[in-house]
């Protein structure tokens, strides 16, 4: 099995329309990301970048034209998806099981976060920051090779800002992809900025 | 088959600190309570009729954990994160199925045995009705997963789901009052027939649910 060395994380979107609830909200959108990249997705309120992070994930269906990922995905979007009356570090252990993540990985996660002295309390008692660090300590708890974090910065203090930005760097340095959905410029190197329009601007 | 027993794991465990466990059970025991209030304490009516109150107590305890069922999973992310994995609709609705069969199924059926004493069902109906229950009330928890997925998110879910579920489950509550006739094998098979399809057919119905509702 080591000999074959596992195809590297890529992405490709190609020429792709999404509608949403009736609504065009992709159009010929094109992007392509190779291992290490860290891309900046920008635009304005409302102009699909989290409908991109969707369509990458897996969870929408492109109207036209064809995306093709390899690698594991994680995604961080506002959703949590952490059961508010566990504790910290029991609700990422559930989702730490079905990835088969260690427990170290999971407490290396924890302490990348600055979540350790609150690893022992119920998730319905984090302040919004603490939930936003607890949702990309569980894409940290993932391994997945591609994240896809959608405004992981809203709520974080400077502090837990720094560590994101050094848990991002890392993660590219060692071959993942990572498409940051943010307003806000990061504060790291960025292979591009992906700036999406609203497809009803230019048409 | 670790992470699938994990996710059944999950639904009894919501359901066990959100109330979806207790709440049907007590409302069960409520109705087999308040129907000698009605009829009065004629002994030979309740043991004559009150098998068929606890089939209607049954099928409407159906309703109540159906708004806790999918929703706030939905909301949460816990469906998107689950699908990103490769985890399919049909097989994330089979888990919630036999969640329920846990979490909803079991309750009721140890419920049955003090439901029945309150009524003062003769002992003999008591194997039957725990028979007939024992049969229906998977294909009760598929179907009240299925009304879940079908609804959740939608305005006055939980009206629509009282509407949606009555009309299926007639012929579950025909056969089912069947069984405590004099004669009840033919009802007894029947109800066994029935259930099983609606038991094997819930996790796709379910799973195309989940699947529209993805957005």
């Amino acid at each position: 099995m080591s000999s074959r060395q596992a195809p590297l994380p890529s992405i490709s979107v190609d020429n792709v329309a999404v509608i949403r609830g009736n609504r065009l909200v992709l159009r010929g959108l094109t992007v392509t990301a190779r291992s290490g990249d860290i891309i900046w997705v920008r635009g304005a309120n409302g102009c699909g970048k989290s409908t991109l992070l969707r369509l990458i994930a897996g969870l929408l269906h492109a109207t036209a034209g064809s995306m093709q990922t390899e690698g594991r995905i994680a995604l961080a979007d506002e959703n949590l998806a952490l059961d508010a009356n566990l504790t910290v570090a029991k609700a990422l252990m559930f989702w730490a099981d079905m990835d088969g993540a260690t427990a170290d990985a999971q407490s290396t996660a924890l302490a990348d976060m600055d979540l350790q002295a609150l690893a022992q309390v119920p998730v319905r008692f984090l302040s919004t920051g603490q939930r936003k660090r607890a949702s990309i300590a569980r894409v940290l708890t993932s391994k997945a090779d591609i994240w896809l974090l959608d405004e992981p910065y809203n709520g974080l203090d400077s502090a837990s800002c720094a560590r994101l930005d050094q848990a991002i760097t890392a993660h590219a340095a060692t071959g993942g992809i990572v498409l940051v959905a943010a307003h806000q410029p990061p504060t790291i190197n960025v292979a591009y900025s992906l700036i999406l329009d609203r497809p009803e601007a230019d048409a | 088959m670790k992470a699938f027993a994990a996710l059944v794991a999950r639904e009894v465990r919501v359901a066990w600190t959100g109330g979806g466990l207790w709440l049907p059970v007590i409302f069960y025991l409520a109705v087999a309570t308040l129907f000698p209030f009605v009829t009065g304490p004629d002994k030979a009516l309740l043991a004559r009729t009150g098998g068929g109150i606890l089939w209607i107590a049954a099928l409407l305890a159906t309703l109540l954990p159906i708004e806790r069922l999918i929703l706030p999973d939905r909301q949460a992310g816990i469906l998107d994160q689950l699908a990103m994995r490769g985890w399919s609709d049909e097989l994330v609705a089979t888990a919630k199925i036999i969640g329920q069969i846990f979490a909803f199924a079991l309750p009721l059926l140890l419920a049955t045995v003090v439901g029945s004493a309150l009524i003062g069902l003769p002992e003999a109906q008591l194997g039957t009705l725990l028979l007939g229950l024992a049969l229906a009330l998977p294909a009760l928890s598929g179907l009240s997963v299925t009304i879940a997925a079908l609804t959740a998110g939608l305005s006055g879910a939980s009206a629509l789901g009282g509407l949606l579920l009555v009309p299926i489950t007639i012929p579950l509550l025909i056969f089912g009052a069947g069984t405590l006739s004099e004669n009840p094998g033919n009802a007894m098979q029947l109800l066994a027939a029935t259930a099983l399809a609606i038991t094997a057919l819930s996790p796709f119905a379910a799973g195309a649910a989940l699947r529209a509702g993805r957005t």
